[in-house]
């Protein structure tokens, strides 16, 4: 479990970008946690912080047909768009929820590849290039 | 054995919008369950009871009477009801009260259900990114669940129709209207799979018991129902809950799984022998889930189940007879004990035109909520 877990905040290759998520894992029970919890969730033992690669697939999805009650949302500038979400499974074990940015709301599917990164706002996935997998 | 306790009264009033207040709702219905019992207020010698978001339950002495009975507040969301009864039981048991009132009411102000961030522990970007949406939930739980096991929205279509119907043979019910399973499904999709005639809403009502000991009951006319179990249970690590950041990878854990199984073990009954049954049915992809969450049937054979008529009122198990929550709508604090009460009717055979056939002998109520915890009980005749 120890192994999937890259202990580094950026990517070497790409040094600007963040890539990964800031999140935690338990010494006792190996549970991974994302957003980073102080203590595990499952046995309330220290949890370690830890980056998570951030490639899965897709556990489950819906769509947000019409706009959440603002506040607390705020639709981007150009006005809300339906926008599919779900639960990413990422190599790591943990399911991680995110907005998922694809092209078509149709071809969102159970098991797709995804790439889940963080910067601002809630994590966000979008659809594994090729090159990518398995990285 | 622990002492039985019996129920000898049940009251609710119609559910849906009301002009009256949640404490006035609650006081109809105690009333109505003191009526069915036969007895005065007077002769309560304990009550537990509480609602969400409609007020204290101990301030109705003001208007059922200043008797000096010890009446203590419960709120617990969705398992308020269902915790008011345990109290109610462990009342009895222990000797405290041979009579004892448990009541759940509520009438939600608009905006009740607008959740913060904050007040979930999350950061403030799930609400501003659009992630605090209970209907999210609802949504991908049985998104997967229809994956992992063959259920098609045609039946979720049917498990709303069904709650229709069988809310209109309920004069209490809120929705009365027969919508048919193609309606549901040209409802308009709110989060995929769900379509908004799949969902319940939030509404207003009351519902009241009267629980005795066999002492007690004994002094009174009507036919008791045994009330064999109450069980209330909280989230193990692993479940999958409204507004998660994360949910731990492996199979899922249920709370619904854990306190039916509980109800069941300390009633000495299995889900094979119960004729009727109220699952909480938030929305049609919650009693297709319930069913096997508490023991009716394995994943997936509700597929074939629902198809096949077994969960309506003329079949082996009927399951929602008054229609659930879709048809009810869903005053939290009185959901669980609106379950209870049409139980007791079907057990009685004073069901009316819903009345299960075949002189229903034992009867099984669930309810489910948010932030991860479930009410059962098991009643018999
Ligand atoms: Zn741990």
């Amino acid at each position: 479990m120890d192994g999937a877990l890259i202990r580094m905040a950026t990517d070497p290759r790409s040094p600007t970008v963040a890539v990964g998520l800031q999140g935690s894992c338990c010494s006792g029970c190996a549970v991974t946690a994302y957003p980073a919890e102080d203590a595990c969730p499952r046995c309330g033992g220290p949890a370690e912080p830890a980056v998570l690669q951030g490639t899965g697939r897709l556990w489950t999805w819906t769509v947000q047909r019409y706009a959440p009650k603002s506040p607390p949302y705020q639709a981007p500038p150009g006005g809300f768009v339906p926008f599919a979400l779900g639960y990413v499974e990422l190599v790591e074990g943990v399911r991680v929820a995110a907005v998922l940015e694809v092209d078509d709301l149709d071809d969102v599917r159970i098991g797709m590849p995804l790439t889940v990164t963080a910067g601002h706002g809630v994590p966000r996935a979008r659809p594994t290039t090729p090159g990518e997998e398995g990285s | 054995m622990s002492t039985d306790v019996l129920i000898c009264g049940a009251g609710r009033t119609p559910f849906g919008r009301s002009e009256a207040s949640g404490r006035q709702l609650a006081v109809g219905a105690v009333n109505a369950a003191l009526a069915d019992a036969g007895i005065e207020w007077s002769r309560v010698r304990a009550a537990f009871g509480g609602s969400d978001s409609a007020g204290l339950a101990d301030t109705l002495v003001a208007q059922l009477g200043l008797t000096g009975v010890p009446f203590i507040n419960v709120k617990n969301g969705c398992a308020t009801g269902g915790s008011a009864l345990v109290s109610a039981v462990n009342a009895i048991r222990s000797g405290m009260a041979d009579v004892v009132l448990a009541v759940g009411f509520d009438k939600h102000p608009r905006g009740a259900f607008d959740p913060r961030p904050e007040d979930w522990g999350l950061g403030a970007e799930y609400g501003s990114d659009g992630l605090m949406v209970t209907t999210q939930f609802f949504g991908m739980k049985i998104q997967r669940y229809m994956y992992d096991h063959g259920i098609t929205p045609r039946t979720l279509a049917l498990v709303a129709e069904k709650a229709y119907r069988n809310g209109g043979l309920t004069p209490e019910a809120w929705r009365r209207k027969p919508v048919s399973a193609e309606e549901v499904l040209e409802s308009g999709m709110v989060s995929d799979p769900l379509t908004r005639y799949m969902f319940c809403s939030p509404g207003a009502g009351a519902a009241a018991l009267v629980l005795c000991s066999p002492e007690a009951a004994r002094s009174l006319d009507g036919p008791p129902v045994a009330l064999r179990s109450a069980a209330v249970r909280t989230r193990r690590f692993g479940s999958f809950e409204v507004f998660s950041p994360w949910i731990p990878g492996g199979q899922l854990t249920s709370v619904s799984r854990d306190a039916s199984a509980a109800a069941f073990e300390e009633a000495g009954i299995g889900p094979g022998d119960v004729d009727v049954c109220q699952l909480q049915d938030t929305e049609s992809g919650a009693e297709v889930m319930h069913m096997a969450e508490c023991g009716f049937c394995e994943d997936g054979e509700q597929e074939r189940l629902i198809a096949s008529g077994v969960t309506e009122i003329g079949g082996t198990l009927p399951v929602n007879t008054d229609g659930g929550c879709i048809a009810n709508g869903e005053p939290i604090g009185a959901s669980g004990l609106r379950q209870v009460y049409e139980i007791v009717q079907q057990l009685r055979g004073r069901a009316g035109e819903r009345q299960v056939p075949g002189e229903p002998r034992v009867g099984f109520t669930h309810v489910y909520g948010a932030p991860g915890v479930s009410a059962c009980t098991v009643l018999s005749r």
